[in-house]
C-alpha cells in the first residue's frame, strides 16, 4: 500500500475519534442552547471536572477503572444540575446576556477551583486498563484500540440520546419546552425538572467525552476544557444550535476540517484555528440557524 | 427630594477634577508601584468604558475587545519602536517594509493605533452587525481569535509569538488619565445625544425603534467603531504601560476580554461612571486579594496561602453580582452630584 | 464586601510589618504559582526554597524570601516586579521563568536598578541591551547548537524532522536555531508546526513519517512532546527523539510511558548525574524534603539563589547595583547545574548535559561544553 493512502486512512480514524469527541461535547451545549437559549460557556469546563473526578475516583478511593468512570459520570451530572440551580434557575428570566454573561464567570469558577483544589500541575491520567492503547492494524495503518473504543461508545451514547428523546416522557417533554416553555408548563410538565435532567444529561456526556479525551491525551490540567469547549461550541453553531443532529454532524465536520488541513497542508497548521472560525463566521453570516436549521432567528 | 442647581452642580465638577488633577500630581509620593496601578487604573477604565458603548449602552453583546486592543497595541508600538530595537527583535523574519523604516511620536502612534482599530472594527462590523443576540457574539469572538492568530503567524509584520520589546515606556498617570477624560466626554456626550437616545432605544426594542425609523444597522456600527477606536487607545497604552506584546491567549486574547466583561458587568452594564468604578475596583481588588495567596503570620501562627485564591474568589463574587444584584454598583445609570446628595439626604432621613 | 477587605487587608499588613525584623536580607521571587505555567514555577520554587534552608544567611544576617505570584499572566508579571521593588524593598528578584513576562519585568527593574536574575527564561531577547537583567541558564542559540551537533555527530542523522510550537517563543527560536546549525552541517530538515493545548499531532506526524526522517526534533514543551511521542509511536515510528529542556518533567514519562524510551534531550541538569560537588548535596536534600528527584527546573531555581547569595556576598553590601556588577562577573562558580560564567552581557555561559530517557529514566548520556 503506498504511503498516501495509508495516510488518508489514519487520518480518516484521527477525523473519525476526535470528532466523536467534539459530537459528545457538542451535544450538551446544543441541548442546552435549545431548551433555555443559554449558551453554557461553562460546559468545557463541566468536562475538565469530569475528567478530575475519574482521576481522583481511582487513585485516591482505589475503585476500578469501570466503577470509577462511573462514579465519575454520575458526579459531573451532579455537578451540572447544582450549576443550572444555583447560577442559572435564578436568571431565567432575565434577559438572556444576563445568563450568558453568568456562564462566563461560571466557567471562570470552575477553572479557578480546579487550579485552588487539584492544583495548576498537570496530572498524568494513567488509570485506564492498558490494552485500550494496543494497536490494531488496517493495511499498514495502526490505529489504537481506544480509537474504535471512542467512536463505539459515541454512537452508543447517541442511540440512548435518540431512546430517550423520542421513546420517554422525558424526551417527549423536552423536546417540547424547546419549542415553548409557557404551553408545556401548561400542559403539566414539569419545567424545571425537565431542565435539570437536560443539565444532567448534557454533563453526563462531556464526563464521558472528558474520560475518552484523557485516555487519548492523557493529562488533566484545570485549563483543559478550553479549548474543546470552545471547538465543540464551533462544531454546534456549525450543525445548528439547538438541533442534536446538528452538533453530531457539526462536531464530526469540525474533526474532519482539523485534521485534514494539518495532514494535507502541514505548513498552514498555525493557521488551523483560523479556518474553524471562518467556517464558523461564514456559516453564521450565510445560514446564521446552522446546517439543520431548527429555530427562526427572531420572534416579535 | 431637592434638585440641586446647574451652577452647584458645575462648581462640583470642576473641584473634583481639580481634586484629582491634585491627586494625580501627588500619585508619586505613594510610590512608583501604586501610581502604577492608578495608570493601569485609567487604561482599564478606558477599556470598559469603551466595552460598556456596545455592551450596555447599544445592547449588542460583543465578545471581540481583546481583537480591537490588540490590533491598538501592535499598530501603536511598531510606529514607536526604535529602528535599531525592530533589527534586533525580528531576527526570524525581518520586519516589512515601511514598518521598518519609521518611528513616529506616541501622540500619532496612539491616534493611529486607535483608528487602525476602528477601520477593523468596521470591517468586522459590518458582516457581524447583521447577525442578533449570541449570534453576534460568537462572531466577535471568532474574529478576535483570528486576529489573535494572526498576529501569532505573521512573523513580518508582528514578530509572531517572539513578540516585540523595548517599547519605549511613554505611558504615565497624565496620559492615561487624559485619554480617560477624553474617553468618558466623547461617549458620556454621545450616551446622551439624540443620537445615544436612539441607541437606548435600539437597546431596549431593536423592532420598534425600526418600525420608528431609526437606521439600527448605522446606530450600531457608529457605536461599535467608536468603541473600537478607544479599544484601540487603550490597547496602545497598554503597549507603552507593559513594553512588551505578545499574542497569547492570556495577555491579549480571550481572557482580556472576559476581565473587561468582569469590569463593566460589576460597574453596571451601560453605566460610563460605573465601568469606571468597575475598573477601579478589579484593578484595586485583584491586588488586595493575593493577601489569600501569601502565608499570613498573625500572633505566631501561620496560614498557608494558596495560590489562585484571588481569581476563585473573584469569580464567585461576578457569579453573586450576577445573580443577585444584576445592576451592578450604577444599573445604566451615571454617579452624579444629585444621586450623591439623593443617598446622603436618605440616610439622614433614616438617622432622624 | 470592599470594606471588610480594606480592613483585612490593613490588620494583614500591619501585622506584616511587625513581623519584619530589621537585621534581614530581602531577595523577592517572582515565579508563575498559579495559571497556565504554575508547574514551571512551583518546580523553580522547590530549589529556590530548599536553597534557603540550607543556606538561610548571607554577610550574617537571614535571607527573608518574599514570594509573588505573578499569576502566569503578563500584566501581573510587570506588577508584581513593581510590587517587589516598591513595596517589599528587595535587593535582588529571582525569576521570571517565561522569557515573556521577563521581558514585562525587566524595564522596571531596570529603571530602579534592581538586578533581575532568571532561573530559566532562555530567549535570547531577555537580556539583549539590559543591565540589570541577567540569568543562570543558557540561551537558546546554544542549546539549538547542542542538540544540531549531538543529532549530527552522535544519532549520525542525516535528515530530521523539525516539529514547532508556533504558539511559544521558546520553541520558535530553538526551532530556528536548531535548523541553522544542522542545515549548515549538510542535514535537510522537514518542517511541521503545532501549537500549544493541541492534543492531536497525528496529522502532522503521518506528514513527517512519510519522508523517513532519522530523528525527530521537538522544540516545545512536554505536555506535547509526551503526546507526540506517544502518538508517533503508535504511527510506527521507531527513531530517535531529540527535544530541548522544555522536555524535562517526570509528567513526561508518566503520561507517555515507554513511548519516549528513546528520546533525547538538551538540558540543564540531570539528577543521577550531577555534575558538581554541590550538585550530589542538592539531590541529597532534595530527595530528603520532597520525596523526588529533583527537576532541571528546581536545580536551576536552586542555583538561581545561590549565584544571588553568592554576588551578595561578594559585593560585601546589600547595595543592588554593587550586588548586579557581582552577579555579572560572576566566573566559575559551582553550581548544582554546573560551572555557571556570567558575562557582561547578563548570559550564563555553561555546559549542556544530554539527557535519554532509557526505561522510564532520565539517563545521562554526555556532556556538550560551551
Amino acid at each position: 500500500m503506498d504511503i498516501g493512502l495509508n495516510a488518508l486512512i489514519q487520518n480518516i480514524f484521527n477525523s473519525l475519534s476526535l470528532g466523536s469527541l467534539y459530537a459528545l461535547i457538542a451535544v450538551g451545549y446544543t441541548m442546552v442552547y435549545g431548551i433555555l437559549r443559554l449558551i453554557n460557556f461553562a460546559h468545557g469546563d463541566i468536562f475538565m471536572m469530569g475528567t478530575y473526578f475519574a482521576f481522583y475516583a481511582i487513585t485516591i478511593f482505589f475503585l476500578p477503572w469501570y466503577l470509577g468512570f462511573l462514579v465519575a459520570i454520575l458526579i459531573t451530572g451532579l455537578l451540572g444540575f447544582s450549576i443550572e440551580k444555583i447560577a442559572y434557575r435564578p436568571l431565567r428570566n432575565a434577559p438572556r446576556i444576563s445568563s450568558l454573561i453568568t456562564a462566563i464567570g461560571m466557567s471562570f469558577f470552575l477553572e479557578s477551583f480546579a487550579v485552588v483544589v487539584f492544583g495548576g500541575i498537570p496530572k498524568s491520567f494513567n488509570v485506564y486498563p492498558k490494552f485500550f492503547s494496543d494497536i490494531i492494524l488496517i493495511g499498514q495503518s495502526r490505529i489504537p484500540l481506544l480509537t474504535f473504543i471512542t467512536i463505539g461508545v459515541t454512537f452508543f451514547l447517541f442511540l440512548i440520546l435518540w431512546w430517550i428523546l423520542y421513546k420517554t416522557k422525558i424526551g417527549l417533554a423536552m423536546r417540547a419546552i424547546s419549542v415553548d416553555i409557557p404551553t408545556t408548563s401548561l400542559m403539566g410538565a414539569n419545567v424545571n425538572n425537565v431542565i435539570s435532567m437536560t443539565f444532567v444529561l448534557g454533563s453526563t456526556f462531556a464526563a464521558v467525552a472528558g474520560i475518552l479525551w484523557a485516555m487519548k491525551y492523557p493529562q488533566v490540567q484545570p485549563y483543559m476544557g478550553f479549548t474543546p469547549g470552545l471547538k465543540a461550541f464551533i462544531a454546534a453553531v456549525i450543525g445548528g444550535i439547538g438541533s442534536i443532529q446538528g452538533a453530531i454532524v457539526g462536531g464530526f465536520l469540525l474533526g474532519f476540517l482539523e485534521i485534514m488541513i494539518v495532514g494535507f497542508f502541514p505548513s498552514l497548521a498555525g493557521y488551523r484555528d483560523v479556518f474553524a472560525y471562518v467556517v464558523l463566521v461564514i456559516i453564521l453570516m450565510f445560514r446564521p440557524t446552522g446546517i439543520f436549521k431548527i429555530y427562526s432567528e427572531q420572534k416579535v | 427630594m431637592k434638585r440641586i442647581p446647574l451652577k452647584i452642580n458645575l462648581i462640583l465638577t470642576i473641584a473634583f477634577l481639580i481634586g484629582i488633577y491634585f491627586f494625580l500630581s501627588n500619585v508619586s509620593v505613594l510610590g512608583d508601584y501604586w501610581s502604577r496601578i492608578v495608570t493601569l487604573v485609567a487604561i482599564y477604565s478606558i477599556m470598559a468604558v469603551s466595552y460598556t458603548l456596545v455592551n450596555g449602552i447599544t445592547g449588542i453583546f460583543s465578545l471581540g475587545q481583546a481583537g480591537f486592543i490588540a490590533i491598538g497595541a501592535y499598530t501603536s508600538a511598531l510606529l514607536t519602536l526604535s529602528l535599531q530595537q525592530k533589527e534586533m527583535s525580528f531576527f526570524i523574519q525581518p520586519l516589512i517594509w515601511p514598518l521598518n523604516s519609521i518611528q513616529i511620536g506616541f501622540l500619532p502612534a496612539t491616534i493611529i493605533g486607535g483608528l487602525v482599530a476602528a477601520f477593523f472594527a468596521f470591517l468586522i462590523g459590518y458582516p457581524s452587525l447583521r447577525l442578533t443576540g449570541d449570534y453576534f457574539a460568537i462572531a466577535t469572538l471568532a474574529f478576535a481569535e483570528i486576529i489573535r492568530i494572526l498576529i501569532q503567524n505573521l512573523y513580518g509584520v508582528t514578530n509572531g509569538t517572539l513578540g516585540l520589546k523595548g517599547i519605549n515606556p511613554y505611558t504615565n498617570v497624565w496620559w492615561a488619565w487624559g485619554w480617560l477624560l477624553v474617553t468618558v466626554l466623547i461617549i458620556g456626550s454621545l450616551k446622551y445625544s439624540s443620537y445615544g437616545r436612539a441607541l437606548r432605544a435600539i437597546s431596549e426594542d431593536p423592532v420598534a425603534a425600526k418600525v420608528m425609523g431609526i437606521d439600527v444597522f448605522r446606530h450600531q456600527m457608529m457605536a461599535f467603531v467608536i468603541s473600537g477606536f478607544f479599544a484601540g487607545i487603550s490597547g496602545a497604552l497598554y503597549a507603552h504601560w507593559i513594553t512588551t506584546l505578545d499574542p497569547r491567549p492570556t495577555s491579549l486574547g480571550v481572557m482580556l476580554t472576559f476581565y473587561v466583561l468582569i469590569m463593566i458587568v460589576i460597574g453596571g452594564l451601560g453605566s460610563i461612571t460605573g465601568a469606571i468604578l468597575g475598573a477601579i475596583f478589579f484593578a484595586f481588588v485583584s491586588q488586595w486579594l493575593r493577601i489569600f495567596e501569601s502565608n499570613i503570620t498573625i500572633f505566631g501562627f501561620t496560614i498557608p496561602g494558596v495560590p489562585g485564591m484571588s481569581m476563585l474568589i473573584l469569580s464567585v463574587l461576578f457569579i453573586v453580582v450576577m445573580i443577585f444584584w444584576r445592576r451592578g454598583l450604577m444599573g445604566k445609570e451615571e454617579l452624579n452630584w444629585q444621586k450623591i446628595y439623593n443617598f446622603f439626604k436618605k440616610v439622614e432621613v433614616q438617622n432622624e | 464586601m470592599k470594606k471588610v477587605l480594606i480592613l483585612t487587608s490593613i490588620i494583614v499588613m500591619i501585622f506584616a510589618t511587625f513581623a519584619v525584623a530589621d537585621d534581614v536580607i530581602k531577595i523577592g521571587v517572582a515565579l508563575p504559582m498559579t495559571g497556565n505555567i504554575s508547574s514551571f514555577g512551583q518546580m523553580v520554587w522547590q530549589g529556590v526554597e530548599l536553597a534557603n534552608e540550607m543556606f538561610p544567611t548571607v554577610l550574617g544576617k537571614k535571607v527573608e524570601l518574599v514570594l509573588a505570584d505573578n499569576r502566569s499572566d503578563k500584566t501581573e508579571a510587570a506588577n508584581v516586579i513593581s510590587r517587589l521593588i516598591n513595596l517589599s524593598n528587595v535587593v535582588g528578584i529571582l525569576g521570571e521563568v517565561a522569557s515573556s513576562n521577563t521581558m514585562a519585568g525587566a524595564p522596571i527593574a531596570e529603571k530602579y536598578h534592581i538586578p533581575l536574575l532568571s532561573p530559566a527564561s532562555t530567549n535570547p531577547l531577555v537580556t539583549q541591551g539590559k543591565t540589570y537583567t541577567s540569568r543562570v541558564c543558557f540561551i537558546d542559540p546554544f542549546q539549538g547548537h547542542v542538540a544540531a551537533v549531538f543529532a549530527i555527530n552522535n544519532l549520525k542523522a542525516k535528515t530530521a524532522a523539525v516539529f514547532t510550537d508556533v504558539a511559544q517563543d521558546y520553541s520558535v527560536g530553538l526551532s530556528n536555531f536548531f535548523i541553522k546549525d544542522f542545515t549548515a552541517a549538510g542535514g535537510v530538515v522537514y518542517k511541521e508546526y503545532y501549537q500549544s493545548g493541541d492534543q492531536d499531532f497525528s496529522a502532522q506526524l503521518t506528514d513527517a513519517l512519510s519522508h523517513n526522517p532519522d530523528v525527530i526534533y521537538i522544540s516545545g514543551y512536554y505536555p506535547e512532546i509526551a503526546l507526540m511521542a506517544k502518538q508517533a509511536r503508535q504511527l510506527g515510528y521507531k527513531g530517535p527523539f531529540l527535544a530541548g529542556d522544555g522536555a524535562e518533567a517526570p509528567e513526561l514519562i508518566k503520561i507517555a510511558g515507554s513511548a519516549v524510551n528513546g528520546l533525547y534531550y538538551t538540558s540543564h541538569f540531570n539528577a543521577d548525574h550531577p555534575v558538581t560537588k554541590i550538585g550530589q548535596e542538592f539531590v541529597a536534600k532534595f530527595e530528603e524534603k520532597y520525596h523526588t528527584s529533583p527537576s532541571a527546573l528546581a536545580a536551576l531555581g536552586f542555583d538561581d539563589y545561590l549565584v544571588m547569595l553568592n554576588a551578595i556576598e561578594r559585593a560585601n553590601s546589600t547595595d543592588p547595583v554593587k550586588i548586579n556588577e557581582a552577579i555579572r562577573s560572576t566566573k566559575n562558580f559551582e553550581g548544582a547545574t554546573g560551572y555557571i560564567t556570567i558575562g557582561s552581557d547578563g548570559n550564563a555561559v555553561k555546559s549542556a548535559v544530554i539527557n535519554e530517557v532509557v526505561n522510564g529514566q532520565f539517563t545521562y548520556v554526555t556532556t556538550i561544553n560551551p
